[in-house]
């Protein structure tokens, strides 16, 4: 394939938006989200990987709820811009911070 | 972990009515996991007689909640004895613990409906409440094996969670 053209295919594929978005690990350990603030991107992915035996959430008030099962994970791609706090509904005093930038 | 169920159960109610009366000497490490299974299970009983007896959807969903949170930490900590080779051994506050759920049970039992879902919320965060500070003051403290501290310090944030939980849904009934 001729160079010229191979560089407008990897222009394309860089610019169309998915290509960029990451994927963000928040561990869960004995009832603590860690780290326990992380900043984001719209378009990205958080996902929680529960280390306990115990089923958590990733919850936010008026917002999303994403179950993570026993030793097992959940996660959740970030659609809105803003700073949310989120919580477990199972156990309210573990709670978590994500920044999402547009 | 180690002890009957009805018996782990009472420990549970006991501390909402009365203080949670404690041995003054210090408990050994099998005097403690004992204590810690009895107010797991203590626990479960009630949630699975809520599970029975309750209507209500909120109430239904917090008690197996707690059976099932309750049911893990107490796996655990059997797994752990089993480790470390350590035989619980029943004692006064187990015993007192065990009375005093066993009669909470029995007046629970009588109630029905909106009554019976109040009185079994409100009880759970009585409850949860003494267990946290059992653990605080005097279980964690007097733990000498690091692996067991560890735990009851894992159990500590479950009660404590489980507290919040139990307010949150307590507001919900009103």
């Amino acid at each position: 394939m001729r160079p010229l053209l191979l560089v407008s295919m990897l222009a394309t594929a860089l610019t169309a938006s998915p290509a960029f978005a990451a994927t963000i690990e928040v561990t869960i350990d004995k009832l603590v989200f860690s780290p326990a603030s992380v900043r984001a991107k719209v378009g990205d992915t958080i996902e929680w990987m529960n280390n306990d035996v115990f089923a958590h959430t990733a919850t936010v008030k008026g917002g999303w709820d994403v179950t993570i099962p026993a030793k097992s994970k959940g996660k959740i791609t970030l659609k809105t811009a803003g700073a949310v706090d989120y919580f477990c509904r199972f156990h309210p005093n573990m709670k978590g911070h994500v920044e999402v930038a547009p | 972990m180690f002890m009957r169920p009805t018996a782990a159960l009472a420990a549970l109610f006991l501390m909402s009515t009365a203080p949670l009366v404690l041995a003054a000497d210090k408990p050994t490490d099998p005097q403690i996991a004992h204590i810690a299974y009895t107010a797991g299970t203590i626990d479960i009983e009630a949630a699975k007689l809520a599970i029975e007896k309750s209507k209500n959807k909120e109430i239904v969903a917090f008690a197996k909640d707690m059976e099932r949170d309750h049911e893990a930490v107490n796996k655990q900590a059997l797994d752990l004895v089993k480790k470390l080779k350590v035989t619980p051994e029943d004692n006064d506050t187990s015993k007192t613990l065990a009375k005093a759920a066993k009669e909470e049970r029995a007046k629970l039992a009588k109630l029905k409906g909106a009554e019976f879902d109040k009185a079994y919320i409100e009880n759970e965060i009585a409850y949860h409440k003494q267990v946290d500070g059992a653990l605080e003051t005097l279980l964690i403290p007097s733990a000498s094996n690091a692996e067991l501290r560890s735990l009851l310090e894992t159990g500590l944030k479950i009660f404590q969670g489980h507290e919040q939980h139990a307010e949150h849904v307590a507001g919900m009934l009103k």
